[in-house]
């Protein structure tokens, strides 16, 4: 009849496999809309951040004291880096017939994940030695680690969930179940990115022009 | 290996019965009972599963169904169940305050601070959400045409979680103690330097259980009233109770997330020593107010539009018509649900704001009041050259319209911070959101259930038990809240264990009767149930449509067979049913069938359901190994569903048809009744087109019809 | 039936005690009648406001109880009313139906705008107020008149007519401070301070109380408000001075530790800046614990009420 037309936000299966494109509407409408809840759980989680970095420093340190711009810097480096990475899994799925390329660009994506993952819990160990600001030091470190911990636990299950479907890749081919599945995850990336970049903003960059 | 390693906190002395052995007193024996009860309930319950052989049926009908007419079935079992819990508790509260004048009473000051948290925190999360859940769960997609919600695993998991969270609050009669911070748990006081032990840890986490399925819930529901809405049916054909479920499915999806953080946050002070909330080191109490109020206000919309959507099913259904200002409807319902979220901070205008701020807050609370005004006009003015017929759940709605509107007016005097800082935290608080929550959303569940049971169990309710429930329970309510208004007025707070002013000792004791029959309405309740059970070959409704209903549930046999509709319905206009049915095309055979995929069973839900109320446990009562563990477990059952291939299997068209055919063969052959013999066993389920006696008589037309 | 005299035979049984003890002889007890009955003008007014908004509120809920006994009569099936079921709209109805409303809440919030800026608990009532800290501890309030140089403990002394500015904090949890006949109520919390101005111009005894659920002895943290005239404060004041109890570190210490007061106490000397440094406790950390005040840090038992002593309670 006619050319299939894109049904959601993001990429679509429209061209290349129709069977998949037709079952993703729903879904991803699904995933978006939980993406928007945890949004909103970032949203309170920032907004929290913002009254505490102010008024809940007490005895600890500063915000200025405590952030590495360039520790944080680097890590906004590799996530970008890793969204980018996907939007190429994302098209080798769409595009390729070959399952190595898919998982080439996944792997990839996973170890930069790792490699931001690693970074963070090396500045929380170089805050936490060298100016003793652990959480429990007061209420503006506990909402910093609260944020950006709630961040990484979502990158870590990011990983965690790429893995998954890779092995699935592997045992049950990319099916449009499984298709859908890594069109959801990378839109759950690239959400994460954003709300990185609006921890290195809010966070990092805010904290230490104070 | 020791003891703290395997058991975390648990000791003997965990058990509530040791309370009473060890110091016995009138608190402690109360406690012992209701321990024992639920210990013996569960025995009850084991033995009688075993005896009927129940347990294979349980396990393969029930708790891995997928199926969203059972999942709506057991969250309102749920909440009877928590219900009655909650109930008794106020009855025990109003017992001791009516026992306590210028005395301790029987119960310890302690024991009550549990009883008013379990009270609010069961009536609100294993009470009114799994009952309005489970009612928008069975009816929202047979009114809009669909085979089931769009992700039925989700939803069994969305039940799982709420009843592992209702597990969870059972559990804590038996084993510690709850909470006594109140159903809102402010800190400093249920920080871990106030409130050490476990109390608080186990209102945390049945709370964030519960919140995590409503959140998954809404979500599903949006999705499905988005996507799965049959063919011709435009989002201005919906009926009224879909679209209160969409505006509460979003209130859902964006107020429960507040709730989650501020209870994890509350769980990291208590836990790990975070300062979120405490008293110094940068931590901020206020902020939790702000959190949890900014969840709390919206929930109580999320409570109240799925009542608000069954009366309209209601009004226009027993009174034969269409609900008047359809439009105005939906978009009040839209204001309402939009302006939730802006009144947060009206729970504690006295809390230090500035007056700008208090001002602005109030002045948006009021807004409010319009549309649920309107509302309540619009039914008015829908019985308005109606035909009404007084049945069971048009009597709630009676009571609703009259007494709801009072609860408006109070809260209009609340949302005056110069009023509120001589009511907040007062009796006439607990009046307010009573009157609110009792006729609003209490009374429209059991109209709903009234209305909806013979859809889905195929036979109707004892209308006489019905009429004497209402009976019991209207005025019940009235006089258990009212005389709290005039209390709280002369200054009696909330959350008191004792008394001592002589004058308000005849009030409280109307409050215990009104408590009374509030209890004996509920029994009531029970008892029609119970009779309609036996009485239900007399009572039975099998071709759906025992009330002349306008939407397209009542168009599909009752029960409905587990893919609701034969075949995908096509809607012309709103009150599709109705106008099939004055068109003479009810009941035609459709042109074609063909096969049906359904999802199958899936044991992932109550797998989850039991390894969240482990983790839960582990972590109130600081049992490490067993929380990983149950973490691990959640999450393995998670990953290991998603390599599961087959999951839908093939319903074909054959037994579709053969059992579709033989449904509508019946429904033509039988003679319909007219609304005379609605309550009489000739009515099947097969409606007539509705006729008075006096048919040929022509009827006098008022002049002020005439005028408009 | 027969379960309907049960159960009234059951709430009469547990009535008797009650009505026993309700006719028992009068003593020296203080009851709370809340705003109905106003001592000052914040109450008085707060009452008025409250009148006001229930008559405007008839407009909308009175032609509610006409319209529906009237609806259910004349159209219930069966009655006089004509039978239009496709009737479901008219702009008419909607103009009223919107309009009225909107036209109310705009009347309304009018008035709320004005009475929370003219009431609003931080605003003074007058000109050389008399200043009262007041720090909110379990289960018990804790009064300094840093102007007299005393403080009390369960019992607060007011000059009639004369402008009274509080000052709060909490030395524990969150609470609500409130006399009901004579202002509305404020919260206290640690390391921060509210203010209420309040004024009494009826001599009296008034009831105030905490109103934020704070554990066990919550039920019973009232304390007696007695407001009397100029020349019988100074002499209160006066002597006041001469009790031997001192409000000091020490002092405050051990009121820190949970406990139900039967009793007022009256220090007649009070530590200099004592409230300025529980709230410095909060705000000053751990680490300057030795300098401030000392923080209830201890962790609390359950405090099993027995049967308590008559005096100002609710």
């Amino acid at each position: 009849m006619n050319a299939p037309q894109p049904l959601h936000p993001g990429v679509n299966l429209d061209v290349t496999d129709r069977k998949s494109h037709e079952k993703a509407s729903e879904v991803i409408f699904g995933f978006w809309i939980f993406l928007m809840s945890d949004l909103v759980l970032f949203a309170a989680l920032f907004a929290t951040y913002a009254a505490m970095s102010t008024q809940g420093i007490a005895q600890g340190p500063a915000p200025s004291e405590v952030f590495d711009l360039g520790s944080a810097f680097i890590e906004t480096l590799l996530l970008l880096l890793s969204s980018f990475t996907f939007g190429f899994a994302i098209l080798a799925m769409k595009y390729s017939t070959s399952r190595l390329r898919l998982l080439a660009w996944l792997g990839v994506t996973a170890v930069l994940g790792a490699a931001f993952v690693a970074f963070e819990l090396h500045d929380y160990y170089v805050m936490i030695v060298n100016n003793d600001a652990w959480p429990q030091t007061s209420g503006f470190l506990s909402a910093y680690y609260l944020l950006t911990g709630t961040h990484a636990v979502h990158v870590s299950a990011g990983i965690l969930w790429m893995i998954v479907l890779a092995v699935q890749v592997m045992t049950l081919g990319t099916n449009p179940l499984v298709k859908l599945r890594l069109l959801r995850l990378a839109l759950f990336w690239h959400m994460l990115d954003i709300v990185w970049v609006g921890i290195f903003t809010f966070v990092y960059l805010f904290g230490v022009a104070a | 290996m020791s003891w703290e390693t395997i058991f975390g906190q648990l000791g003997w002395d965990s058990l509530v019965f040791t309370g009473a052995i060890k110091h016995p007193s009138a608190s402690e024996f109360v406690a012992f009972g209701a321990g024992s009860i639920v210990v013996l309930g569960a025995v009850a319950v084991v033995v009688l599963l075993t005896a009927m052989r129940w347990w294979g049926p349980l396990w393969r009908d029930w708790l891995t169904s997928v199926d969203h007419k059972k999942i709506g079935i057991m969250y309102i079992v749920i909440a009877l169940v928590m219900f009655l819990r909650a109930l008794i508790e106020a009855g025990v509260m109003r017992s001791q305050q009516l026992a306590a004048y210028d005395s301790a009473g029987y119960l310890s000051a302690d024991h009550f601070g549990q009883l008013f948290t379990t009270h609010g925190t069961i009536m609100i999360f294993f009470v009114a959400m799994p009952f309005i859940t489970g009612l928008m769960n069975y009816v929202m997609p047979l009114q809009i045409g669909a085979r089931d919600v769009s992700f039925p695993l989700l939803n069994a998991i969305s039940l799982m979680l709420t009843a592992a969270g209702a597990g969870l609050i059972m559990v804590s009669l038996v084993v510690g103690e709850f909470s006594t911070g109140g159903w809102s748990g402010y800190p400093p006081f249920t920080g871990i330097e106030f409130s050490p032990g476990e109390g608080v840890d186990y209102w945390i986490w049945s709370v964030t259980l519960a919140s995590i399925g409503s959140t998954l819930t809404g979500l599903n529901f949006a999705v499905t009233l988005y996507k799965k809405r049959c063919p011709g049916m435009d989002m201005f054909r919906m009926p009224l109770f879909c679209w209160t479920t969409l505006c509460t499915s979003i209130l859902m999806i964006f107020a429960m997330a507040p709730l989650t953080v501020a209870t994890i946050m509350l769980a990291l002070d208590r836990y790990l020593g975070f300062h979120f909330f405490t008293n110094g080191d940068g931590g901020n109490m206020m902020n939790f107010a702000n959190l949890f109020w900014l969840f709390g206000h919206p929930e109580v919309y999320i409570l109240l539009l799925p009542a608000l959507g069954v009366w309209s099913e209601v009004v226009s259904t027993f009174v034969g018509k269409r609900i008047y200002g359809y439009t105005s409807l939906v978009y009040a319902t839209m204001c309402i649900a939009v302006l939730s979220f802006g009144v947060w901070l009206h729970h504690f205008f006295t809390m230090g704001q500035s007056a700008n701020v208090n001002a602005i807050f109030g002045i948006a609370t009021m807004i409010i009041g319009i549309p649920t005004g309107v509302k309540v006009y619009d039914w008015i003015l829908t019985m308005y050259r109606g035909r009404i017929r007084i049945t069971t759940p048009m009597l709630f709605h009676i009571n609703f319209l009259l007494t709801f509107v009072l609860g408006g007016m109070t809260g209009i005097l609340l949302a005056n911070p110069t009023v509120d800082f001589q009511v907040h935290n007062s009796l006439f608080l607990i009046a307010h959101f009573h009157n609110m929550i009792i006729p609003g959303v209490l009374f429209g569940m059991f109209a709903a259930v009234q209305y909806w049971f013979p859809k889905a169990f195929g036979f109707r309710l004892h209308e006489g038990w019905g009429k004497a429930a209402f009976w019991s329970l209207a005025p019940g309510f009235l006089l258990a809240f009212f005389p709290l208004y005039w209390l709280g007025m002369n200054g009696a707070p909330r959350r008191t264990v004792m008394w001592s002013d002589p004058a308000f000792y005849p009030w409280l004791a109307l409050a215990m009767l009104g408590a009374v029959l509030l209890l004996v309405g509920t029994v009531f309740l029970l008892v029609q149930i119970g009779v309609s059970i036996r009485q239900r070959r007399q009572l039975a409704v099998p071709l759906g449509d025992p009330w002349d209903g306008r939407s397209l549930e009542w168009s599909i046999p009752s029960p409905p067979p587990a893919w609701n509709f034969a075949v995908v319905p096509q809607v012309g206009g709103r009150d599709a049913f109705t106008e099939a049915k004055k068109n003479g095309l009810a009941y035609r055979s459709p042109a074609a069938y063909s096969d049906i995929e359904m999802p199958c069973n899936s044991m992932v839900a109550p797998l989850i359901g039991i390894f969240t109320f482990t983790l839960a446990f582990a972590l109130v009562w600081h049992i490490w190994w067993l929380a990983v563990l149950s973490f691990i477990v959640v999450w393995g059952v998670v990953i290991a569903r998603s390599f599961v291939s087959q999951t839908h299997e093939i319903i074909p068209a054959s037994r579709v048809e053969a059992e579709n055919e033989a449904f509508l063969a019946a429904a033509r052959a039988t003679p319909g009744v007219t609304r005379d013999l609605e309550m009489s066993p000739e009515n099947r389920g097969k409606a007539a087109p509705d006729r008075l006696e006096q048919a040929g008589q022509k009827r006098p037309d008022d002049v002020l019809e005439s005028a408009i | 039936m027969k379960g309907m005299i049960t159960w009234a035979l059951i709430v009469t049984a547990l009535s008797l005690p009650a009505l026993a003890h309700a006719a028992g002889p009068a003593e020296a007890q203080v009851y709370s009648a809340g705003f109905i009955d106003a001592a000052g003008p914040v109450a008085a007014a707060q009452f008025e406001h409250f009148k006001t908004i229930i008559l405007l509120m008839l407009i909308v809920v009175v032609p509610i109880f006409v319209l529906v006994p009237w609806v259910l009569w004349r159209y219930r099936r069966g009655g006089r009313g004509a039978y239009r079921p496709d009737w479901d709209f008219n702009w008419g109805n909607e103009a009223v139906l919107w309009g009225v409303p909107i036209v109310l809440i705009i009347i309304l919030s009018s008035a709320l705008w004005a009475h929370t800026h003219k009431y609003d608990p931080y605003r003074p009532l007058g000109n050389d107020p008399l200043d009262i800290e007041v720090i909110s501890l379990d289960w018990k309030f804790l009064f300094i008149y840093p102007q007299q140089g005393i403080a009390t403990l369960d019992y607060l002394a007011l000059e009639q007519g004369r402008p009274v500015r509080l000052k709060l904090t909490s030395g524990t949890v969150m609470q609500s401070f409130m006399i009901p006949q004579l202002a509305g109520q404020i919260y206290t919390m640690a390391g921060m301070t509210t203010q209420l101005n309040l004024m009494a111009d009826r001599e009296g005894e008034y009831l105030g109380r905490n109103t934020q659920y704070n554990g066990d002895g919550f039920a019973t943290q009232s304390f007696r408000t007695t407001v009397m005239p100029a020349s019988q404060f100074d002499r209160w004041v006066q002597d006041t001075r001469q009790s031997a109890q001192a409000l000091d570190l020490a002092t405050y210490g051990a009121l820190l530790k949970p406990s139900v007061e039967h009793a007022p106490r009256y220090y007649g000397t009070v530590e200099n800046g004592l409230f300025d440094r529980v709230l410095a406790s909060f705000t000053g950390g751990h680490a300057h614990a030795g300098k401030t005040a000392p923080q209830a840090s201890q962790p609390r038992e359950h405090y099993h009420l027995q049967n308590h002593a008559k005096g100002a309670e609710q």
